[in-house]
């Protein structure tokens, strides 16, 4: 018998049984439906993180104070205090080094902003002009030139925050009081929402040295560096490193990280994510391939003098064999299959339903979930396929 | 000789008994003939039938067939030794119910492997023959018995066998449609073909040119005519 013919003999036989097929095949398409509904909602959790991290900026380095041990954290980082201070003056060393495209130091503190006769507890951002090109965000209305000082007393507020402040939308060039100090509305931001747990639109940024003043701090929070390229990430990370070291009398208490290697492991526990979801799923695939298993052999014994039948026509167990394989591997297409469109239908119903979340299947997803139903189905049938070419024949044909 | 069966002994174990159905026969059949094989149910002449068609081993003895001993054959040999040279027909039929007449004649094509035009051909000309032509498209639920087993023997002689074994092949059919099924039988036989048939009915039985007698797994009588 050639391979065409039984293929063509065992598609036959499994539309013939049109409700046992259907069974399978709706078994089967679930198992690869949930693969793929599952590994886009892992890939989509996925892209969403990778999302707001770009939202922060692009080929970022950021150094802070203390260094991170290996052993037992970095204690400096929850008590506000570390052994050398990371100061303004470290962060202006940073401008000559090669690879840096530009850089901000930043502090930040919480403070109480009063002005049109309304009072909020805020997050004050202390910084200079330069950050708002590395963070990406814009100015709606004024401008904002602070450098690392002396500056005028100038206030950047939020969006959210002007509004509220100041309903009329007059809040440009308004006199506010944050704390026991006193600042001129400079510009209002762009409104960019949520990125990160952090809302830009409820914040105000303040020249540097005034954050300093009102903090009582002479240490800067965070240093953010933008690097040239991507390629000058590496390079530079090593630069800043080396230069501050050497500032700091060789000691190196200062620990620099770039946004790359945070997001690479972010991305790599996504993606592990990803894997595992992928991995219970393919737990329904199993048992679908037991169904097919318990269906098959039910269908052994349904057509015993079938198959004492063809033997008698002169089939081998070859032959017998391969029927009924090739029957699981029809019902494994059609199953994966609908499977799949089952799947893809799911997903964009998800990216419908949660349009922040990009479920898109990962690309493999598909194939994985094809090539799984397909091995799960010839397992499945191996055992039933074997028996049935085993099978004596006098005593198959003896059965009506 | 066309068939020769020396010394052939089957035991069957059942529980702690052993069961001899077949008890050291010796039988040779020439090319051509027309041969019954009667007797009592368990006289064995079924279990004849299927060491004949190769379906069974004896246990013990020798069988050769166009001179080979098939019972040393592989599985695969053997396989194409039912296929080429032995055709099956049973008392009830054993048509493939989802396949139709012409489908169910096309299955040796399909097991030898022919091409789709070959096997298209000779079905048509097969079911010519046989008179089914108008019922090549319905399945066996649609057909009546005698024309179920008229299907039944296009299929078992679509490869040319050179031996034909029919188990009771009227034994479900009435006396008209039996006779019908012997009819198409005997015109194979004037053709050329061996015909054994194994059956309880005496008219039909007395039919044939050699009558073979068994009882408890022996030959009692074998008479030709």
């Amino acid at each position: 018998m050639t391979i065409k013919d039984a293929l063509r003999l065992s598609f036959h036989t499994v539309v013939s049984y049109r409700l046992r097929a259907l069974l399978i095949l709706l078994a089967m398409a679930l198992g690869v439906a949930a693969v793929v509904v599952l590994t886009s909602l892992g890939e989509g959790a996925r892209r969403f993180v990778v999302g707001q991290f770009s939202s922060l900026g692009t080929n970022l380095v950021i150094v802070f104070p203390g260094r991170a041990e290996t052993t037992g954290g970095f204690p400096g980082s929850l008590i506000g205090e570390t052994p050398r201070d990371l100061t303004l003056d470290d962060a202006a060393s940073l401008a000559t080094i090669h690879g840096v495209r530009r850089y901000a130091p930043l502090n930040v503190g919480a403070s109480e902003l009063s002005g049109g006769g309304r009072l909020r507890e805020i997050t004050v951002l202390g910084s200079t002009a330069d950050f708002f090109q590395i963070r990406h965000m814009s100015l709606a209305q004024g401008r904002f030139t602070a450098d690392s000082g002396p500056n005028p007393a100038e206030i950047v507020l939020g969006t959210a925050l002007a509004r509220e402040l100041f309903p009329l939308g007059n809040a440009l060039g308004q006199r506010v009081r944050l704390g026991d100090r006193r600042f001129r509305v400079a510009g209002i931001l762009v409104p960019q929402g949520e990125s990160m747990g952090f809302n830009t639109d409820e914040i105000a940024i303040i020249p540097v040295d005034h954050a300093q003043a009102l903090f009582n701090t002479q240490s800067l929070f965070r240093i953010l560096i933008e690097a040239e390229n991507r390629a000058a990430i590496e390079p530079t990370k090593a630069a800043v490193r080396k230069a501050l070291t050497l500032r700091h009398d060789g000691e190196e208490d200062v620990t620099v990280i770039t946004q790359d290697a945070v997001l690479a492991t972010f991305d790599r526990i996504l993606s592990a994510l990803t894997f595992a979801v992928a991995g219970i799923a393919a737990i329904s695939l199993a048992v679908a391939g037991i169904l097919v298993m318990n269906v098959m052999l039910v269908a052994v014994s349904q057509r015993t003098s079938e198959i004492g039948l063809l033997k008698a026509l002169g089939a081998t167990r070859q032959d017998i064999k391969r029927l009924f394989l090739m029957e699981t591997l029809w019902l494994s297409l059609a199953g994966a299959a609908a499977g799949m469109a089952l799947g893809y239908a799911g997903a964009m119903l998800l990216r419908l339903a949660y349009p922040q979340l990009p479920a898109y299947p990962p690309h493999w997803a598909g194939l994985a979930a094809i090539v799984t139903a397909f091995v799960t189905g010839i397992i499945a049938s191996l055992m039933p396929a074997s028996r049935a070419s085993k099978l004596d024949p006098v005593l198959a044909l003896s059965r009506k | 000789m066309m068939i020769s069966l020396s010394n052939i002994s089957r035991i069957f174990i059942m529980g702690d008994q052993e069961v001899r159905a077949l008890n050291h026969i010796n039988l040779n059949i020439t090319a051509g003939e027309y041969l019954s094989v009667m007797g009592p149910s368990g006289s064995g002449k079924s279990t004849l039938l299927n060491i004949i068609g190769i379906l069974d081993r004896p246990t013990s003895g020798t069988y050769l067939l166009e001179k080979r001993d098939v019972t040393a054959l592989s599985e695969v040999e053997q396989a194409k030794v039912r296929r080429e040279r032995i055709g099956f027909i049973f008392q009830s039929f054993h048509l493939v119910p989802r396949l139709t007449a012409a489908e169910n004649i096309e299955l040796p094509l399909i097991l030898e492997g022919l091409s789709l035009q070959e096997r298209k051909a000779r079905v048509a000309a097969v079911l010519e023959e046989t008179d089914l032509t108008d019922r090549a498209s319905h399945r066996p639920a649609e057909l009546s018995g005698g024309q179920r087993q008229r299907v039944a023997i296009a299929r078992a002689t679509i490869l040319k066998p050179a031996v034909l074994l029919a188990d009771e092949p009227t034994g479900n059919l009435d006396h008209k449609t039996g006779a019908e099924v012997v009819a198409l039988l005997e015109k194979l036989h004037h053709g050329g073909t061996t015909v054994i048939v194994v059956t309880h009915d005496r008219e039909l039985g007395g039919r044939a040119h050699r009558k073979v007698q068994m009882r408890d797994g022996e030959i009692i009588e074998d008479k030709s005519t």
